[in-house]
């Protein structure tokens, strides 16, 4: 009888290993989420450092169009370490290779989904797969040895510049963007397309006037998903854009991204110091736009449900 | 111009768009494998790369990559795992599930020099780990993390409630119900999704740059004790891998022969990354007839 | 239920096999005296020599082993001085560097290395004064023509910020003039290949990259030449160095005697471009003056 109201009582051998489970579970769920909670942490506390420890003012850091953090501005007793030119150089390539993927990225969805479905499942499918598959590197070395020199043949100059980044980017994040897109596009009822066509549209009618209508809260968060891959990209845009920190005159001249300053920089400065520091806080500007960029594609996907 | 018109010159548009992406991924495998391929040979593959002298090859990046692949997978899947178990299964929506949710979604956005820059800092620095394949395989971790967890999350979605239901109707466990019913119809998503990222992993370059180093100090292929310092195995040593051999020779490299190391190198990085691809493709297929069929 | 206790057991089994396997291999690791590992982080330009030596090293001395890493100049230096690591490597001076405590350091000079200005073919100019290349670098020259040249505009390449290659070229070319802003290469090699390919392009190098698709130009008049180094007559050079933590532990003097004896220095340095810290007739003092040996 004991036995009985014991075992009844007791929690049962796949009630233990149920919690148990969850438990693991929950636990590796959490140390994502530490692990997340630890990079902002580091990384800010790094890069406040700049503004805290050194005293750098952030208007002269964001807005100083002078980066040379070596050398000692003699009127003000401080360095130069105006971040302009590199933040401009990130928003410049990331915008333009935006722009220039966009159309690509939407024509090719469309032919995968509206056109030949058959084609586009067998022959774009894999090709766009491929795509993103290719390593970052590898873009880097075709920009260096394919798109560098022919920019140079072309227009003049060393060949390195925003130019370069652009071509390289855009080829980077055209897949990223297309198989969202197509995701998108997918998902459009068929129902929409049917009643578009009943009423007499064309096929282009159809796509314009209703598929890519409804479609355009997820193309939005397609494109800005491209723009955060190309804003973060280190080295394929390091090694084709030249390096210098200087504003950005034209689209040819050598300029310099947020990560392209990074990688070439933290081996050569010692930590702790205002070389070091800064570095870090460019780092910390890296990090906030990957939030920002985050933040809008949820305020794309609220106000796409709103409808 | 009237539709009928327009609807033409629309989809020729279209047609157009879509053969100059196919045909810029043909002219880039094509560059990738016409370059590269011709230098590729036994020796290539398996000598270690020589600093400043011709006909040194890339064994030991090739190695590394390989090493660390295999590392970083068997640390970040089983994390994976769980937490895309708990998220499908478990998580009830509501404040903790967002914050969770909106945690993967920024890690999985942030620039990979980025994470590789708080391996350097945290890894390299502070825990004196140095330039190792202990610090890069935790730095690919975190890289990988994200896309992992999602892919597996949706390989568990994709399971119709069905299956769930049927497990609770035959007195089992929550639990019991992934173990015994759900992961293993999951199986062949989930092989998919670990084969395809494996295959990013193995070329990413900016988040090892500065974790597991840039050097590939020579290795004695006969020792393999862990625990002996010029052993493939030992966690500790410096690791270039492939990708950052890659990255290296081409912005600063000396040897004379850089334009055929890298154009060699980049061939293989291609083509290991291509039997990825389309074994991730295969096997899942295979794995899904084989579970399926009975 | 059988099947998943077999599936239990051979897990277990495998989690046992696999712990025997590193027990056994901690058991067995080589203890022996002579494996010393010896580890250097650093400078990439050093890296090859250090590492080339190395080898050679583990070689004749089996058992130790030298683990040398890239990094940087700054990395090198920070580790070596938080005693991270055995050795820095450096193309500096530690006391030049900012937020180095450069007085825990021990400085060994292995090698010398010159450094070239070099311009394109096409530029119409063999021969620089220290007053032209300051004018140059800073913006007051914009075009070869003001110095007889041909009619090019001048293009800048610089090398990063920080690298040793460049923080010698503004202190012994620059006399100590920070260049501008420019486009920034971090390859030699590659800054050779814009050079020659850019007319009006002017940049600078280490000797060993000195080759006929560019010009490397006189400075003062004197040609950049080994021989010239080693006589003081060519201003821009520096050393490269190796720092250790205090004084070295026997191990390591033995490497840095390694990498000083005749042996190395007669066949690894020429190779690699640097000048033999033997065939110096003249001392660089960290101040900067130039005596006699």
């Amino acid at each position: 009888m004991d036995n009985i109201t014991q075992k009844l009582t007791q929690k049962s051998e796949s009630t233990k290993k149920d919690s148990m489970g969850r438990a693991v579970s929950l636990a590796a769920l959490a140390l994502i989420v530490i692990v997340v909670v630890a990079i902002f942490a580091f990384v800010i506390s790094r890069g406040m450092s700049t503004f805290f420890k050194d005293g750098v003012s952030v208007s002269d850091f964001l807005f100083g169009t002078n980066w040379n953090p070596s050398v000692i501005n003699p009127h003000t007793k401080q360095p130069y370490i105006g971040a302009l030119p590199m933040i401009l150089g990130s928003f410049l390539v990331t915008f333009l290779a935006a722009i220039v993927a966009t159309p690509f990225a939407i024509g090719t969805s469309l032919f995968m989904t509206e056109i030949a479905q058959k084609r586009g499942a067998k022959i774009m499918q894999p090709i766009i797969e491929l795509l993103v598959g290719i390593p970052s590197v590898v873009y880097g070395f075709i920009g260096l040895t394919v798109v560098v020199p022919f920019i140079r043949s072309v227009f003049g100059g060393s060949g390195f510049g925003i130019l370069s980044g652009t071509i390289v980017l855009f080829v980077m994040i055209l897949p990223t963007i297309t198989s969202m897109t197509v995701d998108t596009l997918k998902s459009v009822p068929r129902h929409y397309r049917e009643s578009a066509l009943a009423i007499g549209a064309t096929r282009w009618q159809m796509i314009y006037k209703v598929v890519l209508r409804a479609a355009t809260p997820g193309i939005l968060t397609a494109i800005v998903f491209g723009m955060a891959r190309a804003f973060g990209e280190a080295l394929a845009v390091q090694m084709v854009i030249g390096n210098a920190a200087l504003m950005p005159h034209n689209l040819i001249s050598p300029s310099s991204t947020l990560t392209s300053v990074l990688t070439m920089g933290i081996g050569n400065t010692v930590m702790g110091s205002l070389q070091n520091n800064v570095l870090w806080t460019l780092a910390m500007i890296l990090l906030l736009m990957s939030l920002v960029f985050n933040l809008i594609v949820r305020a794309i996907g609220r106000r796409g449900e709103m409808k | 111009m009237n539709a009928k018109t327009s609807d033409k010159i629309a989809t020729g548009v279209i047609y157009a768009i879509s053969s100059i992406v196919a045909l810029i991924l043909i002219a880039m495998l094509a560059f990738i494998l016409v370059r590269g391929v011709p230098h590729l040979s036994w020796h290539f593959l398996t000598s270690p790369a020589k600093a400043f002298e011709a006909g040194g090859g890339i064994g030991i990046q090739l190695f590394n990559s390989f090493y660390l692949l295999v590392l970083a997978m068997a640390i970040s899947f089983p994390i994976a795992l769980g937490a895309a178990i708990y998220l499908n299964e478990y998580a009830h929506k509501g404040r903790f599930t967002t914050i969770v949710r909106t945690a993967i979604e920024i890690l999985s956005s942030l620039p990979s020099v980025v994470v590789g820059l708080f391996g350097f800092l945290l890894f390299v620095v502070k825990f004196h780990f140095g330039f190792s394949i202990l610090s890069g395989a935790v730095a690919l971790t975190i890289f990988n993390l994200p896309l992992l967890t999602r892919s597996i999350e949706t390989s568990l979605a994709q399971i119709p409630n069905l299956q769930r239901e049927a497990g609770s109707a035959l007195g089992l466990s929550r639990w019991e119900t992934v173990i015994h019913v759900i992961l293993p119809a999951a199986v062949p998503s989930i092989v998919t999704g670990v084969v395809l990222s494996a295959g990013r992993v193995f070329g990413e370059a900016a988040a090892l740059i500065y974790t597991a180093g840039q050097s590939a100090p020579a290795l004695n292929f006969g020792d393999w004790n862990p625990f002996n310092i010029a052993s493939p195995l030992n966690p500790m040593r410096p690791a270039e891998t492939l990708a950052v051999h890659i990255w290296k020779i081409n912005s600063e490299g000396i040897m004379p022969d850089l334009s055929a190391v890298s154009a060699g190198a980049s061939a293989v990085l291609i083509i290991v990354v291509l039997i990825f691809n389309f074994s991730a493709r295969k096997i899942g297929a295979k794995l899904h007839k084989k579970l399926t069929s009975a | 239920m059988s099947k998943s206790h077999r599936g239990t057991f051979v897990s277990a089994f495998l989690v046992v096999i696999i712990i025997a396997a590193i027990g056994t291999g901690y058991v067995t690791r080589e203890k022996n005296s002579s494996g010393v590992s010896i580890t250097a982080v650093g400078s990439t330009a050093l890296q090859p020599f250090v590492e080339s030596a190395g080898e050679e090293y583990t070689k004749e001395n089996l058992g130790t082993f030298i683990n040398v890493q890239g990094g940087g100049t700054g990395t090198g230096l920070s580790q070596v001085s938080q005693g991270a690591v055995d050795l820095g490597n450096s193309d500096v001076f530690a006391e030049e560097k900012q937020g180095i405590d450069a007085k825990k350091l021990v400085d060994h000079q292995v090698a010398v290395v010159g450094i070239a200005p070099l311009l394109n073919k096409n530029n119409g100019v063999e021969n620089l004064t220290t007053k032209q290349l300051q004018d140059i670098f800073t913006g007051k020259i914009t075009n070869w023509k003001q110095i007889g040249g041909n009619n090019h505009k001048i293009v800048i390449i610089n090398r990063a910020t920080g690298s040793g290659t460049r923080v010698t070229f503004e202190k012994w070319g620059l006399k100590g003039l920070k260049s501008l802003s420019a486009q920034e290469q971090d390859s030699s090699g590659m800054v050779r290949s814009i050079v020659s390919t850019t007319p009006g392009a002017i940049s600078y190098a280490s000797f060993g990259y000195i080759d006929k698709s560019v010009v490397a130009a006189s400075v003062n008049g004197i040609a950049p030449s080994n021989v010239n180094v080693m006589n003081g007559k060519y201003p821009i050079w520096s050393y490269e160095h190796i720092y250790t933590n205090g004084r070295p532990n026997k191990s390591v003097q033995q490497f840095l005697d390694y990498l000083v004896s005749p042996k190395i220095q007669k066949t690894l340095v020429p190779k690699l471009g640097y000048i033999s810290i033997h065939d110096m007739n003249v001392v660089r003092q960290l101040d900067g003056q130039v005596v006699e040996k």
